[in-house]
């Protein structure tokens, strides 16, 4: 046994001090254990984002001459409904006539199709609501009914009335030729 | 009611154990001699019923885990195959499936029960939470079960409610896509599915032990509200609740029979035997009954968000119900008036059920078109399902904090045993005097 020494403080840095030696190794055990489950965590929690695999599904390319005038076919695109429809002159103009009514998230008719292909409206067919499918021509505005929860599109998948925030989603696509696009 | 114990070990194996590990006195003293107050009702039978449901949910789940194939191209075809080919397997099924309906009518009651009684209130707090978790856990088990079939419904019900995060700003879209592992509900989203609700249930059993821990600590509430005073407001767990317990499971399990073997598909829905079709929705989308009334609330609100919010809320709101009732009177018993305004909440929660199975523009009353109030006809689902969430949320978050300051309850009895035994002029209607002696 060592010398002791009676009726003095042992140790100069006692607790309320300055930060001495021991509360250094405290803190960096600290730091480095929540680093380390920081670390190891991540990667169970990125897991379950989308795989290289599935971020890599191709493209589609679709051959219009299957659609027929006031139409619509529907594609499986990225696990999604593709909606490939082509609007009658009427449908066209209703859409136009539309562009400056009051709707929840305003768009004009124009900016939805490809320049000069007014006919074709190619859109992402999951309710903005809650992803369910529209039904075609459906609806108090001749575009799309979502029979989940009663919301109303127009030929231009605008939203127009109804809990969905936006309107159908354009994706993004290119004509290959005048029969062939390629979406994706 | 902890801390004490009467067991002593007989055999030399039992004295060898229990100072090793003491797990039979563990067991003695919570369930042979748990003092448990006297005066308890049928009501109070539904703790154990909700036991046993937790155990077929799980064995069967092993079960049919053997058989299944968790492939959006083999899912449909698995579940069939169960139900037409393997051993039992429509049995196994069946058992399965109607077992969550019952789990979740056992648990309702159980809930009502609580509110009724006042169980949720000091110093039972904690107690009252972990019974919250199990119902969200509960909840997650059953909608990611729901899903595994693969059919119209579990599709469409995956899409929708894996949807409601997207409300969420900013975040939204991230989050439904790392639920979804890929951009749609596909087979990345049933294989984690399957697997989380192969570990849901043995997570809910972990938290059921800590719920039976934080009600042994205090121990049961009763029907008077009252604190057990003395060992004469008690009896010992077994055989007195034993014995009721048992007699009230033989009671539920004659139900879930009656669902099991003569009308099978009774609390399903047809549609889900359609095999899952992302592009075409069903033209009606219901989930299964026991969600009804959060999905009615959720159509409520003409808002996404604000929807989505709301249905968490009726959820969240019940986790600080502790703190919003204001009354130092634990049972319903003694408050006139609370006792009105919680019977029309139950009312409230079944019309809200009722609505969430009805298309929000149908009727109320057939044929009668009222006016259009803001969006939607009066006379309509959608106005109906607003009210009755008015009156859900009005429930927690005005009535109880307010009632319990401005009521006067009736008198309580002093203990669980006065009222019975030093009021002989007062019996209840219908009591005997000297019962031993009757037959």
């Amino acid at each position: 046994m060592a010398d002791t020494v009676v009726g003095e403080n042992p140790d100069p840095h006692a607790a309320g001090e300055d930060p001495n030696r021991r509360d250094f190794i405290h803190i960096a055990a600290g730091a480095a254990a929540v680093g380390a489950v920081g670390a190891l965590a991540w990667p169970f929690i990125d897991q379950m984002n989308p795989s290289a695999d599935t971020l890599a599904l191709a493209s589609v390319e679709f051959d219009l001459s299957k659609v027929a005038l006031g139409q619509q076919v529907t594609i499986k695109w990225r696990g999604k409904p593709l909606f490939i429809r082509k609007r009658t002159e009427a449908e066209i103009a209703a859409a136009v006539a539309d562009d400056g009514a009051n709707m929840p998230d305003p768009e004009a008719d124009e900016v939805r199709h490809k320049p000069g292909k007014a006919e074709w409206m190619i859109l992402i067919g999951a309710c903005t609501h809650l992803g369910c499918v529209p039904t075609f021509a459906g609806g108090d505005y001749g575009g799309w009914f979502c029979p989940c929860h009663g919301s109303h599109y127009d030929t231009s998948g605008r939203i127009r009335r109804g809990p969905a925030p936006l309107n159908l989603p354009v994706p993004e696509y290119e004509f290959l030729s005048d029969t062939t696009v390629k979406v994706g | 009611m902890s801390g004490h114990s009467t067991y002593e070990p007989k055999t030399g194996i039992e004295r060898w154990l229990d100072t090793r590990l003491p797990i039979v006195r563990l067991g003695w003293d919570s369930i042979v001699d748990y003092p448990t107050p006297k005066n308890l009702n049928y009501w109070w039978t539904f703790g154990g019923i909700l036991a046993v449901c937790l155990g077929i949910q799980i064995v069967t789940g092993v079960v049919l885990a053997m058989h299944y194939v968790p492939h959006v191209d083999h899912a449909f075809a698995s579940v069939e195959r169960i139900m037409r080919d393997v051993n039992y397997g429509w049995l196994v099924r069946y058992m399965h499936a109607n077992g969550a309906s019952m789990f979740f009518i056992a648990v309702y009651i159980h809930m009502f029960r609580g509110l009724y009684y006042g169980s949720y209130k000091a110093p039972r707090e904690v107690l009252w939470i972990l019974g919250c978790i199990i119902y969200l856990l509960m909840m997650a088990t059953a909608f990611m079960g729901y899903v595994l079939p693969w059919g119209q419904m579990s599709f469409h019900g995956a899409v929708v409610i894996t949807n409601l995060f997207g409300a969420l700003p900013i975040v939204g879209e991230a989050i439904t896509t790392w639920l979804w592992g890929g951009f749609a509900v596909d087979n990345a989203t049933l294989n984690r599915f399957f697997s989380l609700h192969f570990l849901l249930p043995f997570m809910i059993a972990g938290v059921v032990g800590l719920h039976i821990w934080a009600l042994h600590v205090p121990g049961n509430n009763n029907p008077t509200g009252v604190n057990v005073k003395s060992k004469a407001d008690t009896v010992p767990f077994h055989p007195y609740y034993t014995v009721k317990d048992g007699f009230a499971i033989v009671l539920f399990l004659i139900l879930f029979a009656t669902f099991l073997f003569f009308n099978p598909n009774a609390l399903g829905h047809a549609d889900n035997y359609i095999p899952a079709n992302p592009l075409v929705t069903p033209a009606h989308i219901v989930p299964e009954w026991y969600f009804l009334p959060f999905y009615a609330i959720l159509r409520a609100v003409p808002d996404k968000l604000g929807g989505v919010i709301l249905m968490f809320g009726a959820i969240a709101v019940l986790f600080v119900l502790p703190w919003l009732d204001t009354s130092k009177v634990r049972s319903m018993r003694y408050r006139p008036t609370g006792k009105l305004y919680f019977m029309i909440f139950v009312v409230a929660c079944l019309v809200l059920g009722y609505c969430g199975g009805q298309l929000p523009d149908n009727h109320v009353i057939p044929g009668l078109s009222t006016f259009i109030l803001i969006d939607a006809d009066l006379n309509s689902m959608v106005w109906l399902s607003r009210l009755a969430t008015l009156y859900y949320f009005g429930y927690f978050l005005v009535i109880l904090p307010l009632l319990g300051l401005t009521e006067t309850p009736t008198a309580q009895p002093e203990s669980i045993s006065t009222p019975v035994l030093s009021h002989p002029a007062g019996m209840p209607a219908g009591a005997v005097a000297a019962p031993e002696k009757k037959g």
